[in-house]
């Protein structure tokens, strides 16, 4: 098969969703104090989050961190020790198979029977959620479309690529057309190319649907997600969306090089400055407040008092460096 | 829900060579059985003539084979069972079901009935042996059946505990093991028993002596119930298991 037909094209493919169906605003997941152990360690500690329609969250966090066992929580496949689950105004525990009706959930590992063709497989998850045989048959033709598997339904899931059993996985997932969509780690193992189109999709059955997905590396997030939960050792150490991340890395510092330094004093009192590194040979670090840079008071006084300036740059925490920081738990910014 | 958790296991069954090759096995086993009792009954036949109230072809042919029949599904579930549950925890597959809105006993009962089918299915095609006798000689229709229902149900309760054990492990080798060592347990509990060396109640355990009444076309409800009530119990452990493993994970 040419490797052109190996890749699925979401633009040219898309379906026209009907309008009522995208509100965006509506809270799909409510989850509070969610607690759950694995024998001595406490995989997830206190979790407590909403998703509404419209977001795409990205969880992150190292492996091992507790993203995989809260996915698994909302999905209904581990039980929680303590807390609760809302999926679309329904408790998780109390009354599972009203909430599993809308919950998309695709695993680390795609559940999928390696004996059974493409189509067979999504017939049975079809089957599995109450669709009868019409339904199924519509919503196997819609799902194998908008992952790209349209020239695959007759192949044997076992001889399938990684790439193909992840796609397989995402078009089961969105079989019964649920509002939440869980996805543990999608593009893991996929070639870049892959990994491109399947977030482009993510991104787009996130306009009318809420998704969860969990990742490790931080690019998969800022090129997917609207909002963003960083995890670390079970607790969320940052939870907000993306633009809220962004803006945590304006804090940050000023390097400056000055011809006739004044004494650090001077520049102490510069507003907005928390602290000052000499770097010697006329340079310095100013660390500031988030989003406030005292560029035009240095400017300003630099040419008042002489101090010849002649490097001014201004140094972000990359967004990277943050993450690094949430995640081995060290305070913001050396 | 349950027939379609019942159609995936059946057709992952027949997709899969072992079950052809169990189905092989056990049918050619049996073929060999059956004729060397055949052959036995064609000769003692004219001695037997001279009895009165000889023993007849339904007792010399039909009783014996599924006699042996009994100890064909002793092997036959073992292997059959051991996949149920412990492969798709090794292969993560179970999380579809854990995660589908489906309860834990409509799970527990779909596997159940598909691999009852397969083996009731072995059944059948065992049973087209006695039943081609028909043809050259006149069966006691009513022991035929009670003989094979003596073998369903006992096909019935040793599938409902190779599912059980299935789903204590995720080792598929493992259940297996361990559910030929049960039943072979349950079946060698009597052996005291016989000799009037131990109490009754290893007689009234012993898996294969239930269906002994069945055998002589007697259908008790105690055997029925017996059959029943092993089923059913473990039945009810595996889905009380299943519910666990989302505790424990």
């Amino acid at each position: 098969m040419a490797w052109v037909n190996d890749h699925f094209h979401p633009i040219a493919l898309r379906m026209p969703m009907p309008v009522e169906s995208v509100m965006t605003g509506e809270t799909l997941v409510a989850v509070e104090g969610l607690s759950r152990r694995h024998g001595q360690t406490q995989a997830v500690d206190a979790v407590s989050f909403t998703l509404k329609r419209g977001q795409i969250l990205g969880f992150l966090g190292l492996n091992g961190a507790g993203k995989s066992t809260t996915m698994r929580l909302l999905a209904g496949v581990l039980a929680p020790d303590a807390g609760r689950i809302l999926i679309n105004g329904t408790d998780l525990l109390d009354q599972p198979r009203q909430a599993k009706q809308a919950i998309g959930y695709l695993p680390e590992q795609p559940p999928l029977y390696r004996e059974l063709t493409v189509d067979e497989q999504l017939r049975y998850s079809a089957g599995l959620h109450g669709l009868d045989r019409a339904a199924s048959h519509r919503s196997v033709a819609r799902a194998k479309i908008r992952c790209g598997l349209a020239n695959v339904g007759r192949r044997l899931i076992g001889n399938l690529s990684k790439g193909y059993r992840q796609r397989v996985g995402i078009a089961q997932a969105l079989l019964h057309d649920p509002p939440v969509l869980i996805l543990d780690e999608p593009t893991v193992g996929l070639d870049p190319i892959q990994t491109r189109e399947m977030r482009a999709l993510v991104r787009e059955l996130g306009q009318e649907r809420g998704v969860i997905l969990s990742t490790h590396l931080l690019p998969e997030v800022q090129a997917t997600c609207s909002h963003v939960q960083i995890m670390r050792s079970g607790r969320l150490v940052f939870a907000g969306a993306l633009a809220e991340l962004r803006q945590q890395r304006q804090s940050a510092c000023l390097r400056i090089g000055l011809n006739a330094p004044p004494p650090v004093a001077d520049l102490a009192r510069l507003p907005a400055v928390t602290q000052i590194e000499n770097l010697g040979g006329g340079q310095f670090r100013l660390h500031h407040a988030a989003g406030a840079a005292p560029t035009q008071t240095l400017l300003d006084q630099a040419r008042a008092n002489g101090w010849e300036l002649w490097e001014l740059t201004p140094e972000r925490a990359s967004l990277e460096q943050i993450f690094v920081e949430l995640t081995l738990g060290r305070e913001t910014a050396e | 829900m349950i027939r379609v958790i019942a159609a995936r296991e059946l057709r992952g069954l027949f997709l899969s060579p072992l079950a052809w090759t169990l189905l092989a096995v056990n049918e050619a086993l049996l073929a060999w059985v059956f004729i060397i009792l055949v052959n036995d009954f064609q000769n003692t036949r004219g001695r037997l003539a001279a009895l009165e109230h000889a023993p007849g072809v339904t007792d010399l042919v039909v009783a014996p084979l599924l006699r042996v029949a009994a100890w064909g599904v002793l092997l036959l579930t073992p292997v059959l069972t051991m996949r149920l549950f412990s492969e798709e925890r090794r292969a993560g597959t179970i999380d579809l079901l854990l995660s589908a809105p489906v309860s834990a006993s409509q799970i527990v009962l779909g596997k159940y009935l598909g691999v009852l089918a397969f083996l009731l299915s072995a059944v059948a095609l065992m049973a087209l042996m006695p039943l081609a006798l028909m043809a050259g000689a006149t069966l006691d229709g009513g022991r035929v059946l009670a003989g094979l229902l003596g073998l369903g149900l006992l096909a019935a309760s040793c599938a409902a505990a190779g599912l059980y054990l299935s789903s204590l492990t995720a080792q598929p080798i493992v259940a297996a093991t361990a559910t030929f060592g049960l039943l072979l347990a349950f079946w060698i509990v009597d052996l005291g028993a016989a000799q009037g060396t131990a109490s009754a109640l290893f007689g009234y355990l012993s898996l294969p002596r239930h269906s002994d009444a069945l055998l002589l076309g007697l259908v008790r409800s105690e055997d029925v119930a017996y059959y029943l009530l092993f089923s059913v119990a473990f039945l009810g452990l595996t889905i009380r298991r299943l519910d666990n493993l989302r505790l424990r994970g």
